[in-house]
Protein backbone atom coordinates (compact mmCIF):
# COMPACT_ATOMS: atom_id res chain seq x y z
CA UNK A 1 0.00 0.00 0.00
CA UNK A 2 0.79 3.62 -0.57
CA UNK A 3 2.07 5.59 2.21
CA UNK A 4 -0.47 8.16 1.30
CA UNK A 5 -2.96 6.58 0.81
CA UNK A 6 -1.98 4.78 4.88
CA UNK A 7 -3.17 7.96 6.93
CA UNK A 8 -5.49 6.65 9.02
CA UNK A 9 -6.27 7.29 12.44
CA UNK A 10 -7.43 4.78 14.85
CA UNK A 11 -9.06 5.83 18.02
CA UNK A 12 -9.82 3.07 20.83
CA UNK A 13 -11.87 3.73 23.46
CA UNK A 14 -11.52 2.04 26.69
CA UNK A 15 -13.22 -1.04 27.43
CA UNK A 16 -14.90 -4.12 26.43
CA UNK A 17 -15.71 -2.80 23.18
CA UNK A 18 -12.37 -2.71 21.85
CA UNK A 19 -12.69 -5.91 19.65
CA UNK A 20 -15.67 -4.86 17.93
CA UNK A 21 -14.40 -1.49 17.39
CA UNK A 22 -11.06 -3.22 15.53
CA UNK A 23 -13.09 -5.13 13.05
CA UNK A 24 -14.81 -2.01 12.23
CA UNK A 25 -11.67 -0.26 11.27
CA UNK A 26 -10.50 -0.30 7.85
CA UNK A 27 -8.42 -2.91 6.88
CA UNK A 28 -4.71 -2.16 6.31
CA UNK A 29 -3.76 -5.63 5.94
CA UNK A 30 -0.81 -6.63 3.42
CA UNK A 31 0.96 -3.06 3.67
CA UNK A 32 3.99 -3.80 5.58
CA UNK A 33 6.70 -1.17 7.02
CA UNK A 34 8.30 1.03 4.92
CA UNK A 35 11.16 -1.20 5.34
CA UNK A 36 15.05 0.16 5.95
CA UNK A 37 16.58 2.60 3.85
CA UNK A 38 18.66 -0.67 2.22
CA UNK A 39 21.66 1.79 2.11
CA UNK A 40 23.34 0.29 5.89
CA UNK A 41 25.62 -2.36 5.22
CA UNK A 42 25.82 -4.48 8.04
CA UNK A 43 23.45 -7.21 8.90
CA UNK A 44 23.99 -9.44 11.72
CA UNK A 45 27.72 -8.85 12.05
CA UNK A 46 28.41 -10.99 9.16
CA UNK A 47 27.70 -10.83 5.48
CA UNK A 48 25.09 -12.09 3.01
CA UNK A 49 27.63 -14.97 2.57
CA UNK A 50 24.91 -17.93 2.85
CA UNK A 51 21.46 -16.07 2.48
CA UNK A 52 19.20 -16.47 -0.50
CA UNK A 53 19.01 -12.42 -1.74
CA UNK A 54 15.22 -12.38 -0.65
CA UNK A 55 15.94 -13.52 2.65
CA UNK A 56 18.72 -11.10 2.73
CA UNK A 57 16.75 -8.33 1.72
CA UNK A 58 14.29 -9.01 4.76
CA UNK A 59 17.14 -9.69 7.39
CA UNK A 60 19.58 -6.08 6.76
CA UNK A 61 17.29 -3.89 7.96
CA UNK A 62 15.35 -5.79 10.09
CA UNK A 63 15.08 -4.51 13.74
CA UNK A 64 15.83 -7.99 15.76
CA UNK A 65 18.10 -9.63 13.03
CA UNK A 66 20.38 -6.59 12.03
CA UNK A 67 22.48 -5.70 14.94
CA UNK A 68 23.26 -2.05 13.72
CA UNK A 69 19.24 -1.55 13.46
CA UNK A 70 18.61 -3.41 16.49
CA UNK A 71 20.02 -0.38 18.15
CA UNK A 72 17.57 1.68 17.34
CA UNK A 73 14.41 -0.14 16.99
CA UNK A 74 12.67 -2.67 19.83
CA UNK A 75 10.20 -5.03 19.87
CA UNK A 76 7.85 -6.08 23.10
CA UNK A 77 6.27 -9.06 24.45
CA UNK A 78 2.57 -9.61 25.59
CA UNK A 79 2.03 -12.69 27.95
CA UNK A 80 -0.99 -14.43 26.09
CA UNK A 81 0.21 -18.07 26.10
CA UNK A 82 -0.18 -19.59 29.38
CA UNK A 83 -0.31 -23.27 28.64
CA UNK A 84 2.69 -25.06 27.32
CA UNK A 85 2.88 -29.05 25.99
CA UNK A 86 5.99 -29.86 26.88
CA UNK A 87 8.33 -30.07 29.80
CA UNK A 88 11.97 -28.39 30.44
CA UNK A 89 14.43 -28.99 32.70
CA UNK A 90 15.51 -25.46 32.19
CA UNK A 91 12.07 -24.63 33.11
CA UNK A 92 9.86 -23.49 35.71
CA UNK A 93 6.36 -22.87 34.78
CA UNK A 94 5.80 -20.71 37.97
CA UNK A 95 7.72 -18.50 36.22
CA UNK A 96 7.83 -16.81 32.64
CA UNK A 97 8.73 -19.07 29.39
CA UNK A 98 12.33 -20.19 28.25
CA UNK A 99 12.28 -20.07 24.89
CA UNK A 100 14.49 -16.58 24.22
CA UNK A 101 12.28 -15.25 27.04
CA UNK A 102 13.87 -16.90 29.48
CA UNK A 103 14.06 -16.61 32.06
CA UNK A 104 11.10 -14.21 32.83
CA UNK A 105 9.22 -12.40 35.59
CA UNK A 106 6.15 -13.42 36.88
CA UNK A 107 4.38 -11.53 33.92
CA UNK A 108 0.68 -10.66 34.43
CA UNK A 109 -1.55 -12.80 31.85
CA UNK A 110 -3.02 -10.47 29.24
CA UNK A 111 -6.68 -11.57 27.45
CA UNK A 112 -6.20 -11.02 23.47
CA UNK A 113 -7.91 -7.86 23.77
CA UNK A 114 -5.74 -6.36 26.72
CA UNK A 115 -2.75 -7.49 25.03
CA UNK A 116 -3.71 -5.77 21.72
CA UNK A 117 -4.78 -2.50 23.13
CA UNK A 118 -1.39 -2.63 24.96
CA UNK A 119 0.58 -2.99 22.06
CA UNK A 120 -1.24 -0.37 20.55
CA UNK A 121 -0.50 2.28 23.48
CA UNK A 122 3.11 1.66 23.68
CA UNK A 123 3.79 1.62 19.78
CA UNK A 124 1.89 4.93 20.08
CA UNK A 125 3.84 6.64 23.07
CA UNK A 126 7.41 4.59 21.97
CA UNK A 127 7.99 4.84 17.83
CA UNK A 128 10.69 2.83 18.13
CA UNK A 129 8.80 0.27 18.83
CA UNK A 130 8.33 -1.93 15.44
CA UNK A 131 8.08 -5.46 16.44
CA UNK A 132 5.53 -7.56 18.85
CA UNK A 133 6.47 -11.10 20.01
CA UNK A 134 4.47 -13.80 21.94
CA UNK A 135 6.83 -15.88 23.06
CA UNK A 136 4.90 -17.03 26.45
CA UNK A 137 4.89 -17.35 29.41
CA UNK A 138 3.92 -20.82 28.32
CA UNK A 139 4.19 -22.38 23.82
CA UNK A 140 2.26 -19.58 22.02
CA UNK A 141 1.29 -22.41 19.90
CA UNK A 142 0.27 -24.49 22.79
CA UNK A 143 -2.39 -21.79 22.81
CA UNK A 144 -3.32 -20.62 19.14
CA UNK A 145 -6.90 -19.17 19.80
CA UNK A 146 -5.08 -16.44 22.09
CA UNK A 147 -2.13 -16.32 20.02
CA UNK A 148 -3.72 -15.85 16.94
CA UNK A 149 -6.95 -13.73 18.17
CA UNK A 150 -3.63 -11.48 19.52
CA UNK A 151 -1.82 -11.19 16.16
CA UNK A 152 -5.74 -10.65 14.32
CA UNK A 153 -6.32 -7.35 16.80
CA UNK A 154 -3.18 -5.80 16.04
CA UNK A 155 -3.39 -6.35 12.38
CA UNK A 156 -6.01 -4.54 11.42
CA UNK A 157 -5.12 -1.67 13.48
CA UNK A 158 -1.41 -1.51 13.29
CA UNK A 159 -0.30 -2.71 9.98
CA UNK A 160 3.14 -1.43 10.11
CA UNK A 161 3.71 -3.30 13.44
CA UNK A 162 5.09 -6.67 12.55
CA UNK A 163 4.45 -9.98 13.85
CA UNK A 164 6.46 -12.46 15.73
CA UNK A 165 6.16 -15.78 17.84
CA UNK A 166 8.48 -18.01 19.72
CA UNK A 167 7.92 -21.50 20.11
CA UNK A 168 8.80 -25.16 21.11
CA UNK A 169 7.93 -26.52 17.68
CA UNK A 170 6.00 -29.27 18.66
CA UNK A 171 2.29 -28.25 17.44
CA UNK A 172 4.53 -25.97 14.74
CA UNK A 173 3.56 -28.32 11.86
CA UNK A 174 0.18 -27.93 12.45
CA UNK A 175 -0.17 -23.74 12.25
CA UNK A 176 2.20 -23.34 9.51
CA UNK A 177 -0.41 -22.06 7.23
CA UNK A 178 -2.07 -19.99 10.22
CA UNK A 179 0.69 -18.11 10.78
CA UNK A 180 1.74 -18.09 6.60
CA UNK A 181 -2.32 -17.01 6.39
CA UNK A 182 -1.31 -13.59 9.26
CA UNK A 183 1.75 -12.64 7.53
CA UNK A 184 4.11 -13.46 10.72
CA UNK A 185 7.28 -11.94 10.16
CA UNK A 186 9.15 -14.26 11.54
CA UNK A 187 9.50 -17.39 13.77
CA UNK A 188 12.15 -18.51 16.23
CA UNK A 189 12.22 -22.29 17.18
CA UNK A 190 13.97 -23.32 20.23
CA UNK A 191 15.75 -26.76 18.85
CA UNK A 192 18.20 -27.65 21.77
CA UNK A 193 19.46 -31.21 20.08
CA UNK A 194 18.61 -33.05 17.08
CA UNK A 195 19.48 -36.49 18.71
CA UNK A 196 16.64 -37.98 21.10
CA UNK A 197 19.65 -39.21 23.43
CA UNK A 198 20.56 -35.74 24.53
CA UNK A 199 17.46 -34.68 24.28
CA UNK A 200 15.76 -37.29 26.92
CA UNK A 201 17.92 -35.50 29.56
CA UNK A 202 17.22 -32.40 28.58
CA UNK A 203 12.77 -32.71 28.11
CA UNK A 204 11.60 -35.34 30.92
CA UNK A 205 8.33 -35.19 28.68
CA UNK A 206 6.04 -33.63 26.31
CA UNK A 207 1.96 -34.02 25.55
CA UNK A 208 1.14 -34.83 22.28
CA UNK A 209 -2.39 -36.03 20.52
CA UNK A 210 -3.55 -36.76 24.41
CA UNK A 211 -0.84 -38.94 25.45
CA UNK A 212 2.48 -38.33 27.30
CA UNK A 213 5.29 -39.11 25.60
CA UNK A 214 8.51 -39.39 28.53
CA UNK A 215 12.16 -39.93 27.59
CA UNK A 216 13.91 -41.06 24.11
CA UNK A 217 10.58 -41.34 22.59
CA UNK A 218 9.22 -37.73 23.47
CA UNK A 219 12.72 -36.14 22.81
CA UNK A 220 12.30 -38.21 18.95
CA UNK A 221 8.64 -36.80 18.39
CA UNK A 222 10.15 -33.59 19.50
CA UNK A 223 12.73 -33.22 17.20
CA UNK A 224 10.93 -34.73 14.23
CA UNK A 225 7.69 -31.95 14.39
CA UNK A 226 10.72 -29.46 15.50
CA UNK A 227 12.37 -29.65 12.50
CA UNK A 228 9.40 -30.77 9.82
CA UNK A 229 7.95 -27.64 11.11
CA UNK A 230 11.20 -25.60 10.17
CA UNK A 231 11.18 -27.04 6.69
CA UNK A 232 7.63 -26.11 6.39
CA UNK A 233 8.06 -22.48 6.99
CA UNK A 234 11.17 -21.84 5.26
CA UNK A 235 9.47 -23.42 2.42
CA UNK A 236 6.55 -20.79 2.77
CA UNK A 237 9.29 -17.91 2.61
CA UNK A 238 8.87 -16.92 6.33
CA UNK A 239 11.86 -15.80 8.50
CA UNK A 240 13.34 -18.65 10.67
CA UNK A 241 15.41 -18.45 13.54
CA UNK A 242 17.01 -20.91 15.76
CA UNK A 243 17.96 -20.55 19.58
CA UNK A 244 20.00 -23.05 21.28
CA UNK A 245 19.84 -23.19 25.07
CA UNK A 246 24.14 -23.95 25.64
CA UNK A 247 23.95 -26.51 28.22
CA UNK A 248 28.03 -27.62 29.08
CA UNK A 249 28.07 -31.19 29.36
CA UNK A 250 24.73 -32.38 27.66
CA UNK A 251 24.31 -30.49 24.56
CA UNK A 252 27.61 -28.03 23.97
CA UNK A 253 29.94 -30.12 21.19
CA UNK A 254 26.27 -31.58 19.77
CA UNK A 255 24.88 -27.38 19.23
CA UNK A 256 27.53 -27.96 16.31
CA UNK A 257 24.97 -30.59 14.54
CA UNK A 258 22.12 -28.54 15.43
CA UNK A 259 23.96 -25.71 13.74
CA UNK A 260 24.18 -27.52 10.59
CA UNK A 261 20.73 -29.55 11.08
CA UNK A 262 19.00 -26.35 10.91
CA UNK A 263 20.96 -24.61 8.33
CA UNK A 264 20.75 -27.33 5.93
CA UNK A 265 16.91 -26.56 6.56
CA UNK A 266 16.93 -23.38 5.91
CA UNK A 267 16.79 -21.45 9.33
CA UNK A 268 18.99 -17.67 8.14
CA UNK A 269 20.46 -17.23 11.81
CA UNK A 270 21.45 -19.61 14.92
CA UNK A 271 21.25 -17.78 18.27
CA UNK A 272 23.60 -19.68 21.14
CA UNK A 273 22.24 -18.60 24.72
CA UNK A 274 23.68 -19.67 27.77
CA UNK A 275 21.56 -22.28 30.64
CA UNK A 276 20.57 -19.79 32.64
CA UNK A 277 19.85 -21.81 36.00
CA UNK A 278 20.15 -21.19 39.35
CA UNK A 279 18.82 -22.84 42.50
CA UNK A 280 16.39 -20.63 43.36
CA UNK A 281 14.51 -20.59 40.39
CA UNK A 282 13.60 -24.01 40.98
CA UNK A 283 14.22 -25.85 37.60
CA UNK A 284 16.03 -29.32 37.33
CA UNK A 285 18.84 -28.07 36.05
CA UNK A 286 18.61 -25.33 38.76
CA UNK A 287 18.22 -27.96 41.74
CA UNK A 288 20.82 -30.62 39.71
CA UNK A 289 23.45 -27.82 40.18
CA UNK A 290 23.62 -28.12 36.36
CA UNK A 291 26.07 -25.01 35.63
CA UNK A 292 25.87 -22.63 32.24
CA UNK A 293 28.68 -21.58 30.17
CA UNK A 294 31.19 -18.79 30.74
CA UNK A 295 31.38 -16.22 28.56
CA UNK A 296 34.60 -17.61 26.93
CA UNK A 297 33.28 -21.26 26.55
CA UNK A 298 29.64 -19.43 25.03
CA UNK A 299 31.83 -17.52 22.67
CA UNK A 300 33.98 -20.11 21.35
CA UNK A 301 30.92 -22.15 20.48
CA UNK A 302 29.55 -19.49 18.70
CA UNK A 303 32.72 -18.61 16.35
CA UNK A 304 32.78 -22.36 16.03
CA UNK A 305 29.16 -22.46 14.27
CA UNK A 306 29.57 -18.21 12.71
CA UNK A 307 31.67 -20.21 9.71
CA UNK A 308 28.88 -21.97 9.60
CA UNK A 309 26.08 -19.54 9.41
CA UNK A 310 24.85 -16.10 10.70
CA UNK A 311 25.13 -16.11 14.36
CA UNK A 312 22.93 -13.45 16.73
CA UNK A 313 24.93 -11.89 19.46
CA UNK A 314 22.75 -9.43 20.54
CA UNK A 315 20.03 -11.20 21.89
CA UNK A 316 19.30 -9.89 25.09
CA UNK A 317 17.28 -13.72 26.74
CA UNK A 318 15.13 -10.93 28.47
CA UNK A 319 11.37 -10.18 28.08
CA UNK A 320 12.41 -7.59 24.65
CA UNK A 321 12.03 -4.46 25.95
CA UNK A 322 9.67 -1.87 24.27
CA UNK A 323 9.39 0.32 27.44
CA UNK A 324 12.36 -0.13 28.78
CA UNK A 325 14.66 1.16 25.61
CA UNK A 326 13.95 4.68 26.54
CA UNK A 327 16.85 4.36 29.57
CA UNK A 328 14.29 4.57 31.57
CA UNK A 329 11.81 1.93 32.92
CA UNK A 330 8.47 3.30 31.69
CA UNK A 331 6.69 0.09 32.76
CA UNK A 332 4.77 2.27 35.16
CA UNK A 333 2.73 4.16 32.50
CA UNK A 334 1.66 0.85 31.08
CA UNK A 335 -0.45 -1.18 33.91
CA UNK A 336 -3.58 -3.46 32.29
CA UNK A 337 -5.37 -0.67 34.78
CA UNK A 338 -4.00 2.29 32.94
CA UNK A 339 -4.09 1.02 29.43
CA UNK A 340 -7.66 -0.19 29.56
CA UNK A 341 -8.56 3.31 30.63
CA UNK A 342 -6.52 5.30 27.70
CA UNK A 343 -7.56 6.89 24.85
CA UNK A 344 -5.06 5.30 22.12
CA UNK A 345 -4.14 7.18 19.05
CA UNK A 346 -2.81 5.03 16.69
CA UNK A 347 -0.77 7.39 13.99
CA UNK A 348 0.77 6.00 11.45
CA UNK A 349 1.45 8.91 9.90
CA UNK A 350 3.79 10.44 12.97
CA UNK A 351 5.78 6.69 13.35
CA UNK A 352 6.86 6.78 10.41
CA UNK A 353 8.18 10.49 10.36
CA UNK A 354 9.72 9.23 13.58
CA UNK A 355 11.06 5.79 11.51
CA UNK A 356 12.72 7.66 8.67
CA UNK A 357 14.51 10.55 11.44
CA UNK A 358 15.91 7.06 12.77
CA UNK A 359 16.90 5.87 9.50
CA UNK A 360 18.81 8.76 8.30
CA UNK A 361 20.84 8.65 12.36
CA UNK A 362 21.79 5.18 11.26
CA UNK A 363 23.11 5.63 7.59
CA UNK A 364 24.98 8.71 9.41
CA UNK A 365 26.44 6.08 11.57
CA UNK A 366 27.31 3.58 9.16
CA UNK A 367 29.38 6.37 7.45
CA UNK A 368 31.27 7.70 10.24
CA UNK A 369 31.82 3.72 11.01
CA UNK A 370 33.42 3.37 7.77
CA UNK A 371 35.20 6.16 7.38
CA UNK A 372 37.39 5.73 10.59
CA UNK A 373 37.78 1.79 9.57
CA UNK A 374 39.18 3.32 6.15
CA UNK A 375 41.84 4.93 8.70
CA UNK A 376 43.15 1.46 9.89
CA UNK A 377 43.47 0.60 6.63
CA UNK A 378 47.10 -0.44 6.27
CA UNK A 379 47.50 -1.46 10.11
CA UNK A 380 48.17 -4.95 10.37
CA UNK A 381 48.12 -6.86 13.74
CA UNK A 382 47.16 -10.25 15.22
CA UNK A 383 45.70 -8.25 18.35
CA UNK A 384 42.05 -8.81 18.87
CA UNK A 385 40.22 -7.65 22.19
CA UNK A 386 37.34 -7.14 23.35
CA UNK A 387 35.56 -3.52 24.96
CA UNK A 388 32.70 -2.94 26.69
CA UNK A 389 30.29 -0.08 26.11
CA UNK A 390 27.86 1.55 28.00
CA UNK A 391 24.91 3.17 25.93
CA UNK A 392 21.48 3.86 25.89
CA UNK A 393 20.58 2.80 22.09
CA UNK A 394 20.76 5.03 19.14
CA UNK A 395 24.75 3.36 18.84
CA UNK A 396 25.87 6.46 20.87
CA UNK A 397 28.05 6.32 23.68
CA UNK A 398 25.32 7.48 26.02
CA UNK A 399 25.04 5.75 28.95
CA UNK A 400 27.31 6.78 32.67
CA UNK A 401 28.89 3.95 33.76
CA UNK A 402 26.98 3.83 36.77
CA UNK A 403 23.79 3.57 35.69
CA UNK A 404 24.20 1.40 32.99
CA UNK A 405 22.24 -1.79 33.37
CA UNK A 406 23.99 -3.67 30.94
CA UNK A 407 27.34 -3.19 28.40
CA UNK A 408 27.44 -3.99 24.89
CA UNK A 409 31.11 -6.20 23.76
CA UNK A 410 32.63 -5.33 20.92
CA UNK A 411 35.70 -7.39 19.33
CA UNK A 412 38.12 -4.69 17.93
CA UNK A 413 40.64 -5.77 15.73
CA UNK A 414 41.82 -4.40 12.38
CA UNK A 415 39.06 -5.62 10.51
CA UNK A 416 37.23 -3.57 12.73
CA UNK A 417 34.51 -3.43 15.42
CA UNK A 418 32.35 -6.22 15.83
CA UNK A 419 29.40 -6.26 18.07
CA UNK A 420 29.80 -9.95 19.93
CA UNK A 421 26.92 -9.83 22.92
CA UNK A 422 25.82 -7.93 25.95
CA UNK A 423 26.84 -8.17 29.46
CA UNK A 424 24.13 -7.53 32.18
CA UNK A 425 24.76 -6.11 35.70
CA UNK A 426 21.55 -5.02 36.62
CA UNK A 427 20.81 -7.68 38.85
CA UNK A 428 23.84 -7.43 40.66
CA UNK A 429 22.96 -3.68 41.81
CA UNK A 430 19.71 -4.73 43.11
CA UNK A 431 19.64 -6.90 45.53
CA UNK A 432 21.77 -10.30 46.85
CA UNK A 433 25.10 -8.28 46.39
CA UNK A 434 24.57 -5.09 47.81
CA UNK A 435 25.65 -1.97 46.72
CA UNK A 436 29.24 -1.70 48.11
CA UNK A 437 30.02 -4.87 45.91
CA UNK A 438 28.27 -3.94 42.74
CA UNK A 439 31.04 -2.59 41.29
CA UNK A 440 33.16 -5.48 42.03
CA UNK A 441 30.07 -7.62 40.62
CA UNK A 442 30.76 -4.88 37.29
CA UNK A 443 34.17 -5.70 36.95
CA UNK A 444 33.38 -9.42 37.21
CA UNK A 445 31.19 -9.16 34.18
CA UNK A 446 33.26 -7.17 31.92
CA UNK A 447 36.54 -8.58 33.34
CA UNK A 448 37.40 -10.07 29.74
CA UNK A 449 37.52 -6.38 28.41
CA UNK A 450 40.66 -4.00 27.68
CA UNK A 451 38.11 -0.75 28.03
CA UNK A 452 34.78 0.36 29.07
CA UNK A 453 33.60 2.96 27.13
CA UNK A 454 31.05 5.73 28.91
CA UNK A 455 29.42 9.03 28.84
CA UNK A 456 30.75 9.73 32.42
CA UNK A 457 32.43 8.02 34.96
CA UNK A 458 33.45 8.80 38.76
CA UNK A 459 36.52 9.30 40.43
CA UNK A 460 36.52 5.50 42.58
CA UNK A 461 35.40 3.50 40.01
CA UNK A 462 37.65 5.08 37.07
CA UNK A 463 40.79 3.99 39.91
CA UNK A 464 39.11 0.54 40.92
CA UNK A 465 38.66 -0.13 36.69
CA UNK A 466 42.16 0.55 36.06
CA UNK A 467 43.32 -1.69 39.38
CA UNK A 468 41.76 -4.89 37.63
CA UNK A 469 43.42 -3.80 34.38
CA UNK A 470 40.17 -2.27 32.37
CA UNK A 471 40.73 1.61 31.01
CA UNK A 472 37.92 3.86 31.86
CA UNK A 473 37.34 5.52 28.36
CA UNK A 474 35.10 9.10 28.64
CA UNK A 475 36.83 10.84 25.86
CA UNK A 476 34.64 9.41 23.17
CA UNK A 477 31.11 10.79 25.17
CA UNK A 478 27.90 10.96 23.14
CA UNK A 479 30.24 9.92 20.01
CA UNK A 480 28.93 7.00 17.79
CA UNK A 481 30.14 3.38 19.52
CA UNK A 482 31.92 1.74 16.79
CA UNK A 483 33.72 5.06 15.11
CA UNK A 484 34.69 5.34 18.20
CA UNK A 485 35.93 2.33 19.52
CA UNK A 486 37.78 1.68 15.93
CA UNK A 487 39.77 5.78 16.73
CA UNK A 488 40.59 4.04 20.69
CA UNK A 489 41.91 0.98 18.94
CA UNK A 490 43.85 2.73 16.43
CA UNK A 491 45.41 4.55 19.61
CA UNK A 492 46.33 1.47 21.26
CA UNK A 493 47.73 -0.52 18.75
CA UNK A 494 50.16 2.44 17.80
CA UNK A 495 51.13 2.47 21.67
CA UNK A 496 51.67 -1.22 21.58
CA UNK A 497 53.87 -1.28 18.54
CA UNK A 498 55.78 1.68 19.58
CA UNK A 499 56.07 -0.44 22.34
CA UNK A 500 54.94 2.47 25.22
CA UNK A 501 52.82 0.00 26.53
CA UNK A 502 52.17 -4.38 26.14
CA UNK A 503 49.69 -6.15 24.64
CA UNK A 504 47.84 -8.55 27.48
CA UNK A 505 45.67 -10.81 27.15
CA UNK A 506 42.79 -10.91 29.45
CA UNK A 507 40.31 -13.70 31.43
CA UNK A 508 37.13 -14.64 31.57
CA UNK A 509 34.10 -13.16 32.46
CA UNK A 510 31.11 -14.01 34.66
CA UNK A 511 27.66 -14.69 32.60
CA UNK A 512 24.55 -12.95 34.80
CA UNK A 513 21.98 -14.80 35.85
CA UNK A 514 18.68 -13.63 36.41
CA UNK A 515 16.00 -11.81 34.39
CA UNK A 516 16.23 -8.14 33.31
CA UNK A 517 13.11 -7.01 34.60
CA UNK A 518 10.91 -5.12 32.30
CA UNK A 519 7.10 -5.30 31.75
CA UNK A 520 6.65 -5.37 28.12
CA UNK B 1 -13.87 -41.05 41.28
CA UNK B 2 -12.97 -37.59 40.13
CA UNK B 3 -10.03 -35.84 39.65
CA UNK B 4 -9.38 -32.35 41.43
CA UNK B 5 -6.62 -29.89 41.26
CA UNK B 6 -4.61 -29.32 43.98
CA UNK B 7 -5.48 -25.48 44.32
CA UNK B 8 -1.67 -24.29 46.13
CA UNK B 9 0.26 -26.30 42.79
CA UNK B 10 -1.80 -24.96 40.46
CA UNK B 11 0.40 -22.25 38.30
CA UNK B 12 -2.97 -21.51 36.40
CA UNK B 13 -1.35 -21.82 33.16
CA UNK B 14 -4.66 -23.17 31.47
CA UNK B 15 -2.97 -26.13 29.79
CA UNK B 16 -6.00 -28.54 31.35
CA UNK B 17 -8.63 -26.46 30.65
CA UNK B 18 -8.78 -26.77 26.87
CA UNK B 19 -7.92 -31.01 27.02
CA UNK B 20 -10.65 -31.76 29.26
CA UNK B 21 -13.67 -33.93 26.96
CA UNK B 22 -16.50 -33.21 29.25
CA UNK B 23 -15.70 -29.25 29.70
CA UNK B 24 -14.92 -30.23 33.63
CA UNK B 25 -12.78 -27.80 34.15
CA UNK B 26 -12.49 -24.01 34.74
CA UNK B 27 -10.62 -21.31 36.59
CA UNK B 28 -11.85 -20.17 39.13
CA UNK B 29 -10.37 -17.19 41.95
CA UNK B 30 -7.20 -17.23 40.33
CA UNK B 31 -6.83 -21.70 39.97
CA UNK B 32 -8.19 -24.52 37.96
CA UNK B 33 -10.54 -26.03 39.39
CA UNK B 34 -12.93 -29.77 38.57
CA UNK B 35 -16.10 -30.13 38.19
CA UNK B 36 -16.82 -33.18 40.04
CA UNK B 37 -20.13 -33.49 38.36
CA UNK B 38 -18.80 -33.48 34.71
CA UNK B 39 -14.81 -35.80 35.55
CA UNK B 40 -15.09 -39.17 33.89
CA UNK B 41 -11.59 -39.64 34.85
CA UNK B 42 -11.69 -39.23 31.14
CA UNK B 43 -12.98 -42.78 30.72
CA UNK B 44 -14.67 -43.34 27.20
CA UNK B 45 -12.34 -41.12 26.00
CA UNK B 46 -8.21 -41.43 26.03
CA UNK B 47 -6.18 -43.62 27.65
CA UNK B 48 -4.77 -41.39 30.68
CA UNK B 49 -6.44 -38.03 32.46
CA UNK B 50 -5.90 -35.45 30.01
CA UNK B 51 -5.29 -32.93 32.61
CA UNK B 52 -3.11 -34.77 34.80
CA UNK B 53 -1.21 -35.37 31.45
CA UNK B 54 -0.52 -32.11 30.47
CA UNK B 55 -0.26 -30.27 33.65
CA UNK B 56 3.45 -29.25 33.86
CA UNK B 57 3.05 -29.60 37.98
CA UNK B 58 3.58 -33.39 39.32
CA UNK B 59 0.65 -34.44 41.63
CA UNK B 60 -1.41 -31.62 41.02
CA UNK B 61 -4.17 -33.20 38.66
CA UNK B 62 -4.74 -36.24 41.31
CA UNK B 63 -7.79 -38.42 42.31
CA UNK B 64 -10.35 -37.43 44.50
CA UNK B 65 -11.12 -40.05 46.76
CA UNK B 66 -13.66 -38.73 48.47
CA UNK B 67 -16.13 -39.84 45.40
CA UNK B 68 -17.30 -43.31 44.54
CA UNK B 69 -15.48 -44.55 41.49
CA UNK B 70 -16.73 -43.40 37.96
CA UNK B 71 -19.22 -45.43 36.66
CA UNK B 72 -19.28 -45.67 32.09
CA UNK B 73 -22.50 -45.98 31.10
CA UNK B 74 -23.12 -49.35 30.30
S1 LIG C 1 8.75 -24.67 26.04
FE1 LIG C 1 8.94 -22.84 27.30
S2 LIG C 1 7.21 -22.90 28.75
FE2 LIG C 1 7.36 -24.92 27.81
S3 LIG C 1 8.57 -26.05 29.30
FE3 LIG C 1 9.99 -25.31 27.75
S4 LIG C 1 10.75 -23.39 28.52
FE4 LIG C 1 8.92 -23.90 29.73
S1 LIG D 1 -9.72 -36.53 34.20
FE1 LIG D 1 -10.41 -36.12 32.12
S2 LIG D 1 -12.58 -35.73 32.40
FE2 LIG D 1 -11.69 -35.48 34.41
S3 LIG D 1 -11.19 -33.32 34.56
FE3 LIG D 1 -9.34 -34.36 33.85
S4 LIG D 1 -9.47 -34.14 31.64
FE4 LIG D 1 -11.56 -33.73 32.42
S1 LIG E 1 -2.47 -27.75 33.88
FE1 LIG E 1 -2.03 -27.96 36.07
S2 LIG E 1 -1.00 -26.05 36.61
FE2 LIG E 1 -2.00 -25.70 34.64
S3 LIG E 1 -3.98 -24.81 35.17
FE3 LIG E 1 -4.29 -27.01 34.98
S4 LIG E 1 -3.99 -27.79 37.06
FE4 LIG E 1 -3.19 -25.74 37.05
Amino acid sequence: MDASVQHEQATIPDGEKLSAVMQTIAEHKGCGTSGGSGKASCGSGAGQNDLPPDIWEKVKNHPCYSEEAHHHYARMHVAVAPACNIQCNYCNRKYDCANESRPGVVSEKLSPEQAAKKVLAVASTIPQMTVLGIAGPGDPLANPEKTFKTFELIAKTAPDIKLCLSTNGLALPDHVDTIAGFNVDHVTITINMVDPEIGAKIYPWVFWKHKRYTGVEAAKLLTDRQLQGLEMLTERGILCKVNSVMIPGVNDKHLVEVNKAVKSRGAFLHNIMPLISSPEHGTVFGLTGQRGPTAQELKALQDECEGEMNMMRHCRQCRADAVGLLGEDRSAEFTTDKIMAMEVNYDIDSRKAYQAAVEEERVAKVVAKQEELASLAGQSSDIKLLVAVATKGSGLINEHFGHAKEFQVYELSTAGAKFVGHRRVDLYCQGGYGDEDSLETVIRAINDCHAVFVAKIGGCPKSDLLAAGIEPVDQYAHEFIEKSAIAWFKDYLEKVNSGEMAHVVRGDAEIRQGALISVA
Amino acid sequence: MTLKIIASQCTSCSACEPECPNVAISEKNGTFVIDPKKCTECIGHFDEPQCAAVCPVDNTCVIDTSYPRYQPPA
